[in-house]
């Protein structure tokens, strides 16, 4: 079933998109919202769990302060206000990877309340507006077994695991994001990507989106123009990459504006993402789903944060990543192009430490973003997980600017460091590595080199200068690399001048 | 019968710290009790005697050894079978949970077990403690001992009967309407529901967890007081408790002294619809209290004719949600999965046949109250109508230290009389559910017997959030002026159980 669609271009001609995203963060507290499981991720099933996050009959909650705090700190880091009272709610449903059927979360009492959050749209700043950021706790995680989709339809039967039951979650909601025009997707895409590094700021979450910590749901309407009321939306379950993020809204607006186009209504309902297609498919309908029956959580206390307490977490908070990057990038002297790099290769606060290290940001940068994410890509892992830190970066450059080594020995330096072969100047110890500068070892072997090429000495000598490039290769290769390619060009110099 | 039966719980735990008779010697006599008469009474759903003996024999070896022991060690205990205990099924009267063996205590249980007492087993209850007079446990109705064709009012309707037939000197209960006081008026006993807050609901399977608490059950003020002070104060892992010092209520069960304290009677708790005993042992109560020296006024509470209307808007709602979990997934009954079936399909088939009509009803109340669209002029009312019941409290404790009534309306019933008239059951609650609905404290004492039929009548005492001692003074007082006036304890004048011989 593949729906007609509607060229982008021309969709955009006749509709003004309208978004809203719903973002779920799961914060890396290590004991879950409500009781004291660990939240660690990957551990075998249900051996995270008690009879709180199980749901036992007479097990009751207690929230865990850690998350309130963190819960704070987003709302603050996102200009929101703090609500001074707030209670949680139960949202009650039925699901068996829920194990109390009903979801303790905020309902009409959020911690946090209208904020913002500005972000970059290809150089160019777009405020994206927030409505809420509230607390809830996680599901447990069903797999539906037998069937061919993995959904629970056509599964022959379902395993559970509890461990993510009560893991503590923020819900972070946009007001309706108008004025974006064409740049829709971009925008969608950039919201995340600040969100993503806002959190990572703040130490809050992994934000990994392939593991869930980071979840996205996405709100698309469309309206004939920016006068007229919202449209009707769909809500697109579980985009879980920026791209797409990207490619879901995009789609969803080609989609909805073939619909709108031929007269149909769009039917308000919630719509999954397909990767690899790139397409949405309808979920349930909103028109038959179900009445949560919130009420206050009876089980909690209300949460009433002190003005001290928020001014304490405020005085937490990091400095927002856009005037971080703004302000290292004039420090620093990067160009644009050279600080979009830098940021989209996670290589940011890994520069950072290595300029505090005694390296200067240029070449700070050309080993972060270039040999060594090179290798990190090679070897599939985050920059930030290879195994050597700043300071051994900034070592390394110390040798090159000594002498020591050259460019090229300092890529075997890393590639010691990496190998475990202990700092930078224990691989050149240990691997030979240092350049030779000893005129007695060079000399000699710039004689042999002479004598080897005698026509190209006799040019020399005629004041082809130039030519003395072939005798510093004959050197270097003799000497195997190790050479100080300066103190060779001398040498031949003298000798032959 | 043996003679340690009719001992007090106080008496006994100093008689088994002296070595003057083994905590083994009286569990094993109280066992002996219930192998006799139980079958007729029904206050127990289990009981572990091997269990218990062995507890027992661990305190007695304390004593042997000399080691200090807490004062109401080796005592033996009924516990509502709405608490949890590890070693034993919790089955809240309910088919759901027949085999459920939960993996951890209550805090209460845990209080009681460190505190050396003795759990002889699990009480009867109405199913999830829905019900005033035991008759909707699925496991069979408990009988008025007093009168064993009658109810022994409800939902702890097993802890009452226990006491007043002689099975356990002290039993747990858990209030959220009246479950703890209406059952003790209707047997004779003492029931006290503390300040919300002051027990810890952690391991006690909610009803509705804005109203349910567990109390101290007992045939005498001093040894509810003793309880109370075993099972009381802050416990961290219920958000609700309150992290405060426990009011004296062992010095105030035993002082007793009423003299200046101001009495409160509540005019809208009393007239039509009230037993003519019931109004009479009441007034004669409050003339006594009078006369040790208390100052009598009356006080006038008008909210409390809504409580009924929004009690049970309030109790059903959250029911209804705490009841959703009972889903034959990771415990309890599970009907109808032969591997054809869906879960839902399963869960709606355990559902059905896992709960009894009382359960459903209040399920199906309470999720309409919550529902988009009813949920401001049900749930939200009621709600609005708990503030001006509080208000009326405040009002009334600043002109009084306690407030009195009698606890329910009537004295015991015919089994089976309500069974089919959920409006007149749910009266029986009249005058205990806005004690619940505030939070405050109240207890349930003795005051006679109705000259009509001679069944017993309770008189309430309500007090202050976290001044639970006044009703200990109150109560203490008036069990020494009616003791002396009856010339022994009421329960000298129950009828003689028929014991089957062991």
């Amino acid at each position: 079933m593949t729906a007609t669609v509607m060229g982008y271009e021309e969709a955009l001609r006749s509709f003004d998109p309208v978004l809203g995203l719903e973002v779920h963060v799961e914060l890396s507290t290590r004991s879950k919202m409500f009781c004291g499981c660990s939240t660690a991720f990957g551990a075998p099933p249900n051996t995270q769990t008690c009879p709180v996050c199980l749901g036992l009959p007479g097990a009751m909650p207690v929230v865990n302060r850690t998350a309130v705090e963190s819960a704070m700190r987003i709302g603050l880091a996102l200009g929101c206000s703090i609500a001074d009272w707030c209670r949680f709610a139960r949202k009650n449903y039925f699901y068996p990877d829920m194990p109390k059927n009903f979801q303790t979360s905020q309902y009409d009492e959020p911690i946090a309340f209208d904020g913002f959050l500005d972000v970059d749209v290809d150089g160019e700043p777009f405020r994206v507006e927030i409505e809420r950021a509230h607390m809830e706790e996680d599901t447990g995680k069903s797999l539906h077994v037998g069937g061919s989709t993995g959904r629970i339809h056509g599964a022959s039967h379902s395993l559970l695991d509890y461990n993510r039951s009560g893991v503590p979650l923020i819900e972070i909601v946009t007001k309706p994001i108008t004025g974006t025009g064409a740049r829709a997707p971009e925008v969608a895409r950039a919201y995340v990507e600040a969100l993503r590094d806002l959190l990572r700021a703040l130490d809050v979450s992994d934000v990994r989106m392939e593991q869930g910590s980071l979840r996205c749901d996405v709100n698309v309407s469309l309206r004939t123009d920016p006068t007229q009321p919202l449209g009707t939306r769909t809500e697109t379950k579980n985009v879980n990459s920026f791209r797409s993020v990207e490619r879901s809204v995009r789609y969803e607006i080609t989609r909805q504006a073939a619909l709108l186009s031929e007269g149909t209504a769009i039917t308000q309902e919630t719509r999954h993402w397909h990767e690899d297609t790139g397409t949405t498919s309808p979920g349930r309908s909103k028109e038959t789903a179900e009445d949560y029956r919130y009420f206050p959580e009876p089980d909690l206390v209300p949460i009433a944060p002190s003005r001290e307490w928020v001014e304490q977490l405020r005085a937490t908070l990091p400095e927002p990543p856009a005037e971080r990057r703004r302000r290292l990038r004039e420090e620093w002297g990067y160009s644009e192009l050279e600080m979009r790099d830098v940021v989209s290769s996670g290589a940011l606060d890994l520069i950072e430490q290595t300029v505090a290290a005694g390296c200067a940001p240029q070449p700070a940068r050309k080993w972060w973003v270039g040999e060594l994410a090179r290798r990190a890509n090679e070897s599939g892992t985050e920059l930030d997980a290879l195994a050597i830190t700043p300071a051994q970066v900034a070592e390394v450059q110390q040798l090159v600017e000594a002498g020591t080594v050259n460019d090229k020995l300092a890529r075997q330096v890393i590639e010691g460091v990496l190998a475990g072969e202990g700092s930078p100047a224990e691989v050149v110890e240990g691997r030979g590595l240092a350049v030779v500068s000893d005129d007695g070892a060079l000399g000699a072997a710039v004689d042999k080199a002479i004598a080897a090429n005698p026509d190209v000495a006799e040019k020399i000598r005629g004041g082809k200068v130039q030519a003395a490039g072939a005798l510093i290769g004959a050197v270097m290769k003799e000497m195997r690399g190790q050479a100080d390619a300066g103190r060779v060009r001398e040498l031949i110099l003298e000798k032959l001048g | 019968m043996s003679e340690l039966l009719h001992r007090t719980a106080a008496e006994l735990a100093a008689g088994i710290a002296a070595g003057e008779h083994s905590s083994e010697e009286v569990t094993r006599a109280h066992l002996d009790r219930i192998e006799a008469v139980d079958e007729v009474v029904h206050a127990f759903l289990h009981v572990d005697g091997e269990r218990a003996l062995e507890a027992a024999r661990a305190v007695d070896a304390k004593v042997a050894a000399g080691e200090p022991v807490g004062p109401l060690a080796g005592v033996p205990l009924g516990l509502k079978d709405v608490l949890t205990m590890r070693g034993a099924p919790t089955t809240c009267g309910s088919r759901m949970l027949r085999d459920w063996h939960p993996p951890y205590d209550a805090t209460v249980t845990r209080r009681l077990l460190e505190a050396g007492l003795v759990v002889l087993g699990k009480t009867n209850m109405d199913e999830f403690a829905m019900g005033s007079s035991t008759e909707n446990s699925a496991y069979g109705p408990t009988r008025n001992p007093w009168d064993t064709s009658r109810i022994p009012g409800g939902s702890g309707g097993g802890s009452a009967a226990a006491l007043a037939a002689f099975e356990a000197p002290l039993t747990i209960g858990t209030d959220t309407g009246g479950s703890i006081r209406q059952p003790a008026a209707v047997t004779g006993t003492v029931g006290v529901k503390p300040t919300y807050g002051g027990t810890s609901r952690y391991g006690l399977v909610a009803l509705a967890s804005s109203l349910d608490q567990p109390g101290p059950c007992a045939r005498t003020v001093l040894d509810a007081a003793l309880l109370h002070q075993v099972i009381a104060g802050h416990d961290p892992l219920d958000s609700t408790s309150i992290d405060a010092p426990v009011p004296d209520v062992v010095t105030a069960a035993r002082s007793g002294d009423v003299a200046g304290m101001r009495i409160g009677v509540v005019r809208e708790l009393g007239g039509e619809g009230y037993a003519p005993g019931v109004e009479q042992r009441f007034t004669e109560a409050v003339e006594l209290l009078s006369g040790l020296g208390a100052e009598v006024v009356e006080v006038s509470c008008p909210s409390f004719d809504a409580a009924l209307g929004a009690y049970y808007l309030i109790m059903p709602s959250e029911a209804s949600s705490n009841l959703a979990r009972f889903d034959a997934m990771r415990f309890g009954l599970r009907v109808g999965d032969d591997g054809t079936r869906s879960a839902e399909e399963v869960m709606n088939l355990t559902r059905e046949a896992g709960f009894g009509a009382e359960v459903k009803r209040r399920i199906i109340i309470g999720t309409y109250a919550l529902s988009s669209g009813y949920y401001d002029a049900y749930y939200g009312s009621a709600q609005k109508v708990r503030t001006l019941i509080k208000r009326d409290f405040d009002a009334a404790f600043e002109r009084c230290d306690v407030l009195v009534s009698p606890t329910t309306p009537s004295t015991p019933w015919p089994l089976g009389e309500r069974v089919d008239d959920p409006l007149a059951m749910y009266k029986a609650d009249l005058c205990t559910l806005p004690s619940n609905l505030a939070g405050n404290a109240a207890a349930s004492f003795p005051a006679g017997l109705a000259p009509e039929d001679g069944l017993p009548v309770g008189v309430q005492v309500m007090a202050p959030p976290m001044a639970d001692d006044r009703l200990y003074r109150v109560g203490a007082a008036l069990e020494r002026a009616l003791t002396e006036q009856w010339g022994g304890p009421l329960l000298n004048r129950i009828p003689q159980l028929q014991e089957v011989s062991a």
